[in-house]
Order: C-alpha cells, then sequence, then structure tokens
C-alpha cells in the first residue's frame, strides 16, 4: 500500500445523510471478481439522475468527499471503498461513518476523517461558493484546509499510523505467530470443526 | 484472573485474545468460524495467491452459495453470465484451497446466515465471521459474531484472526410479554426506530429482558441479525437451556463427554450480576404493536397503526431532511394511514425470517385463504434443508393452494442479485432486512415487515396485522 501523509484534490460536498452501502454500489455491480474497475458502479443509481453532484462539471473530477452522517451504513461490501477509490477518491469527511466501512476503507488506504456536524456545514457552504476548490488533508496533523477554512478531523490511531507507514495488516499479524500458534494449541477439543463434514 | 464482573461480550473477547495490542494497536483475536460465500470472497482468494499463502484452517471454513443462485430451475445451469462466473470462482477456490463448500442442489446449501446455526457449527461462546454484515445473526447463541469487509476475509484465512479495536457495550432491555400478533421482528424494528441506524454505532449490543428469554432461538436470531442495521458491530444474546436444547444433537454439536464439557463452560458466559454496560436502552414488550418501515433506512419504522409521519416532526434536521427524501422515493403523503398501503409484492424470505418457525407462522395464517388478487407472493426458504423440512409438514402445498411461488433457497428477493427483483416503482411487504433505495431493484420501494404482517398483506393486498383479518 502506498504512504499517505498529506493529499490536495477537488472537493465534493454530498448534502446527504445516511448515505448507505446500496446507494455507494448497487449490488447488481458486486457479482464481478475482480478488485478494480469499480468507478462506473459508484452511485450508480444517483448517477442516472444529470442533476447528481457527480455529474455536474467540476465536482466530476472529485478527490475528497464530503458527506453528511451516517456515511457507509449497511452491507459489508468493501467494494463500497473500491469503487470509491477507482473514482479517484482519496478521503471521505462526514460525521460519522458506520464501523465495517470504516474498516474496509483503512484497509485501502482511503482515509475517512470524522468532523462535526458544525464543519460540515461550514466545508459545504465553502466548496459551494467556490466549486472546484481544493481540499488539503493532511494525515500527519489529522487536519483538513480548504483557502482560510481549517477543520480538524478524528480517525483511530492505529489506522492513521498504519495509512502514513503504508503498512499490510496480514503482514503485521503474521509477526504474532507464534502467539496464534500457542492459542491454537490450547483449544478446547469441542469448539467446532468444519471438517469432516457431519450430516 | 480478576474478580472484576464481566459482560458477556467482554468475556468471549477475553477468551480469544491471542496479543493484546499496545500503544494504541488492536488486539489479536482468534476466529473460531470463518463463513464464506461467493460475492465477497473471490478478491480475498486472489490475495492469497498473489502474495503466495495458503488457508491457515480449512477446517474451521465453510463455504456456501446464497446470494446469487436463482431460485427457480437450480438444476439447469446460471443463466446470468456473472452470477455463474461468480459461484465458479467459489467452486475453484474452495477446491483449491481446501475448502468445505455446499453448493447449489446439496442439501446443506443455503443463506450461509442459517446454514451455520443449522448444522450445529454455531455454538455460544465462540467467534464468528463472514464477509456479510449480517453475520450478527449468530450472536443469538452468545457468540461474537461480526461482519467483515473483504481484506479482512483475505486477513482470516490467511491467519484465522482478527486484529479488532475494543468496543463498547450497550445493553437492550425488552421487558414484559409480547401480545398476539408481536414478533421479534418488531422488537427489533422497534429497537432500530428507537436508536437510529447510527444509534449502535462502536457497540456490542446484549439483547436482554424477560421477553427476550421467553423467544426462541431463530425468533432471537431475527433479532441479533439486525443489529447492524442499528450500526451496531454485533449483537448477542446470553446462552440459556433454550440455546443448549437447540444446539443438542445438531450434526457439528459437542457430544457426550464433550457436550458436558462445553455446557459448563457456556454457563459461565452470561453477563456478571454487577457488570456495567457504557449505554443501556429499555423497550416495554407489553406495549409493543406490530411494526413496519414508511422510509428508505429501518430507522424509519412506526407501529402498523400508525401513520406515514410528517418530516418537519423530527428535531434533527438530517433527520428531517432524510424523511423528505424517503417519502419523496416511496411515493408516500404524510398522514397516510399505514393500514391504506398497497403493495404489489410480499416477500417471506431473508436470512432474518426465512427459517422453518418463520414458514410455519406465515402458513398458519395463510391455510385456507385466497391472495389477494393484485398481490405476487414469493417465499424463499433459507435453506435447502429448510425446504425440504417445510414440504415435510406440507408448509409448501398450503402457500401453493394460496398462490405464492415456493421456491429454491438463497437470499433472493433481500437484495435482488438473481433474478427475484421489482420492478421499477413496484412496493414491496417484505421480512428482509433493508429498505434502502434500490435494493430490491432499481426504483423498488420496501417496507420492512414481520412474517405475521407479510402473511396477512398478502390476504388483504395493503398492510396488515393478522387481528385485522378477523374484523372482515
Amino acid at each position: 500500500m502506498d504512504k499517505f501523509l498529506t493529499f490536495s484534490g477537488v472537493a465534493v460536498p454530498l448534502r446527504r445523510s445516511n448515505v448507505d452501502t446500496d446507494q455507494i454500489i448497487p449490488a447488481v455491480y458486486l457479482k464481478r471478481i475482480t478488485k478494480t474497475g469499480f468507478d462506473d458502479a459508484l452511485f450508480a443509481s444517483w448517477r442516472n439522475d444529470p442533476e447528481f453532484i457527480l455529474n455536474q462539471e467540476p465536482y466530476q473530477h472529485g478527490e475528497v468527499l464530503v458527506a453528511g452522517p451516517d456515511f457507509g451504513t449497511g452491507s459489508s461490501r468493501e467494494h463500497a471503498v473500491w469503487a470509491l477509490r477507482d473514482y479517484g477518491f482519496k478521503a471521505v469527511l462526514s460525521a460519522k461513518f458506520a464501523d465495517i466501512f470504516r474498516g474496509n476503507a483503512g484497509k485501502q488506504g482511503l482515509v475517512t476523517g470524522e468532523i462535526s456536524d458544525e464543519d460540515t456545514e461550514k466545508l459545504w457552504a465553502a466548496i459551494e461558493a467556490n466549486p472546484g476548490v481544493k481540499i488539503e488533508i493532511d494525515l500527519i496533523n489529522k487536519v483538513a484546509t480548504l483557502g482560510d477554512l481549517s477543520v480538524s478531523f478524528a480517525i483511530d490511531e492505529y489506522t492513521r499510523w498504519r495509512l502514513i507507514e503504508g503498512l499490510d495488516d496480514i503482514g503485521l499479524t503474521l509477526r504474532d505467530e507464534a502467539a496464534i500458534t500457542a492459542f491454537e494449541a490450547k483449544r478446547p477439543a469441542w469448539m467446532p470443526k468444519t471438517i469432516p463434514a457431519r450430516h | 484472573m480478576t474478580n472484576q464482573p464481566l459482560t458477556l461480550a467482554e468475556k468471549v473477547w477475553n477468551d480469544h485474545l491471542v496479543a493484546k495490542g499496545e500503544n494504541g494497536a488492536p488486539d489479536l483475536l482468534f476466529i473460531d468460524l470463518h463463513l464464506i460465500h461467493e460475492v465477497t470472497s473471490p478478491q480475498a482468494f486472489d490475495g492469497l495467491r498473489l502474495a503466495g499463502r495458503s488457508v491457515r484452517r480449512p477446517d474451521l471454513t465453510i463455504a456456501t452459495e446464497d446470494h446469487n443462485t436463482p431460485t427457480i430451475d437450480i438444476d439447469k445451469p446460471i443463466a446470468d453470465p456473472t452470477s455463474r462466473t461468480q459461484i465458479e470462482a467459489l467452486r475453484h477456490n474452495a477446491k483449491e484451497f481446501g475448502i468445505r463448500i455446499h453448493s447449489l442442489g446439496d442439501i446443506e446449501q443455503g443463506i450461509v446466515h442459517v446454514v451455520g446455526p443449522q448444522l450445529g457449527l454455531t455454538m455460544p461462546g465462540i467467534t464468528v465471521v463472514c464477509g456479510d454484515s449480517h453475520t450478527s445473526t449468530h450472536g443469538a447463541f452468545g457468540a461474537l459474531a461480526m461482519g467483515i469487509g473483504t481484506s479482512e476475509v483475505e486477513h482470516v484465512l490467511a491467519t484465522q484472526t482478527l486484529p479488532l479495536t475494543p468496543f463498547k457495550t450497550m445493553a437492550i432491555n425488552v421487558e414484559g410479554t409480547l401480545r398476539t400478533g408481536v414478533t421479534a421482528k418488531d422488537i427489533i424494528l422497534a429497537v432500530i426506530a428507537k436508536i437510529g441506524t447510527g444509534g449502535g454505532q462502536g457497540y456490542v449490543l446484549e439483547y436482554r429482558g424477560s421477553a427476550i428469554r421467553a423467544l426462541s432461538m431463530e425468533a432471537r436470531m431475527t433479532i441479533c441479525n439486525m443489529s447492524i442495521e442499528a450500526g451496531a458491530r454485533a449483537g448477542m444474546v446470553a446462552p440459556d437451556e433454550i440455546t443448549f436444547e437447540y444446539l443438542k444433537g445438531r450434526a457439528h454439536a459437542p457430544e457426550g463427554v464433550d457436550w458436558e464439557s462445553a455446557v459448563e463452560y457456556w454457563q459461565t458466559l452470561p453477563t456478571d450480576d454487577g457488570a456495567t454496560f457504557d449505554a443501556e436502552v429499555f423497550l416495554d414488550a407489553n406495549t409493543l404493536d406490530p411494526f413496519v418501515t414508511w422510509g428508505t433506512n429501518p430507522g424509519q419504522g412506526v407501529s402498523l397503526n400508525d401513520v406515514v409521519p410528517e418530516p418537519s416532526s423530527f428535531a434533527d434536521p438530517n433527520e428531517t431532511a432524510a424523511a423528505q427524501r424517503a417519502l419523496e422515493y416511496m411515493d408516500l403523503v404524510p398522514g397516510t394511514k399505514m393500514k391504506d398501503i398497497k403493495v404489489d409484492t410480499v416477500f417471506l424470505g431473508s436470512c432474518t425470517n426465512s427459517r422453518i418457525e418463520d414458514l410455519r407462522a406465515a402458513a398458519a395464517i395463510l391455510e385456507g385463504k385466497k391472495k389477494s388478487d393484485h398481490v405476487r407472493m414469493l417465499v424463499v426458504p433459507g435453506s435447502a434443508r429448510v425446504r425440504l423440512q417445510a414440504e415435510q409438514e406440507g408448509l409448501d402445498q398450503i402457500f401453493k393452494d394460496f398462490g405464492a411461488e415456493w421456491r429454491f433457497a438463497g437470499c433472493s428477493m433481500c437484495l435482488g442479485m438473481n433474478p427475484d427483483q421489482l420492478a421499477p416503482g413496484e412496493r414491496a411487504a417484505s421480512t428482509s432486512n433493508r429498505n434502502f433505495e434500490g435494493r430490491q431493484g432499481k426504483g423498488a420501494r420496501t417496507h420492512l415487515v414481520s412474517p405475521l404482517v407479510a402473511a396477512a398483506t398478502a390476504i388483504r393486498g395493503t398492510l396488515s396485522a393478522p387481528a385485522d383479518l378477523e374484523e372482515n
């Protein structure tokens, strides 16, 4: 995974709360077996509407999404993160993220910064006053900057460290392999086993 | 050992700790059971191949086909080429990595969250994960069960562990006795309406109280299933005699001396007296009505006896805006009686409500009745085994005589990844778990209901409770 330190990109104000993962990527796009190429699927249903924000210039080139609270609720589909990433988004700012979505984003290098409702409103107003304006996401200092406006965002420290270092989770865990083996050795015999199959 | 009183969730967490996280790093937890299906796994297996890794514990892993599978003509090749590719990828991956798989046509095939408990693989006190948010279902046994993303699926395949940050705990206390016609589905819809779709975020919920203790295992599964719709990472019910009774004799349940040891351990799991929760919610079961949703998220629900709410009645401006948008999408006018809403389709199925008790409850209402002319009804059992059992009990004949379509097992119209979809603008009463825009088909409108309300609605053609049938 690439290291994430700071990034500056076109901001998109998505004035909606409860953006669930079925809206981020409808289920019909989940049939693919690849991990890339989901850019066409992002907000596929909403994008049929010419008025939708991502159909407007200059938001078509969006890279930082500023959304209402409860972003990413619903299904565990990591495809939602892949679709945002493939479209070009590097970060999402919202007052509240669904847990699974936030976890998935952290694995794929998509920054999820938690901001206050008040700062969400300020950012929306600032972006709409100056469409095409870029937001700088500074992961080192946990600050999003848009012109004169600076808002701090929260992100869990471990994810932040991993993103800054560009580290792979499985590799990190395998450093504890001896502990895993030791744990396995003391599990009771009656714990469930799928093999051999019993009917 | 410490004598500090602990909650059920904390006990299961502590008993699975492989390595304690230091300096803000998450804890590493062992995973006892990993369930796999075709939609969220192909990219995980690809990741293993790319890194030259194997599956650490195939004996703790099991796969089934559910999201994409057709519910008619299952003996023929899958018509949709992309669905077929995904199913074939799962079969290929299971073979290559030595994982047990139950494919379409197999008696153990079905919705992954119906299959695990049915086989006796889901047990109290274990950790369960699956690349599916409704993994919370398994918490009904007192297991810590979480939905995960594809990167985490790959992580569990490779290491049989997951790095997890500790959760907060929330007690959902439901005291009293449910009235006739009110079910577990109504409890959970009422809970979500009360705390909101983000209310459980960061929490593991524990459902407690006399109303929960009185529920069957299948009803407890319905409740835990929808914990994710309140934003929670997991939902749990402490194991008790009802749990043990359900498990005993199942294919993979412990036997003999092992059974005795297991029960002895399971009895230590319930939350200790004096343990504290980070948050508590109270719900009165005595006064609960059948609950239905009017909007486009599962928190937008009301009593079936109520009316479509006025968006301005919500204090939070975000909720007002969301309600306005939802009513526009749902084509509903504030003040309309919920019972005056006419539906086109009734769907009885999904990991929320497709087990044998759900089918029995609906069949008991439909027996000897005729379907409303304008309604289409789909009955999709949760697994091939549930389907077989229903047929042995003659339930299939009741559904067919009523005019419903009796289908093969799978996720089906809950998310419409197979051909079972609603047409644009169509309205459904659905026993599933999500009423999101477009969930059951592009432009489709969903009202979440219990199996009893689904059945009564199929008879009357408008959202109805069984009690409404007697008034005719």
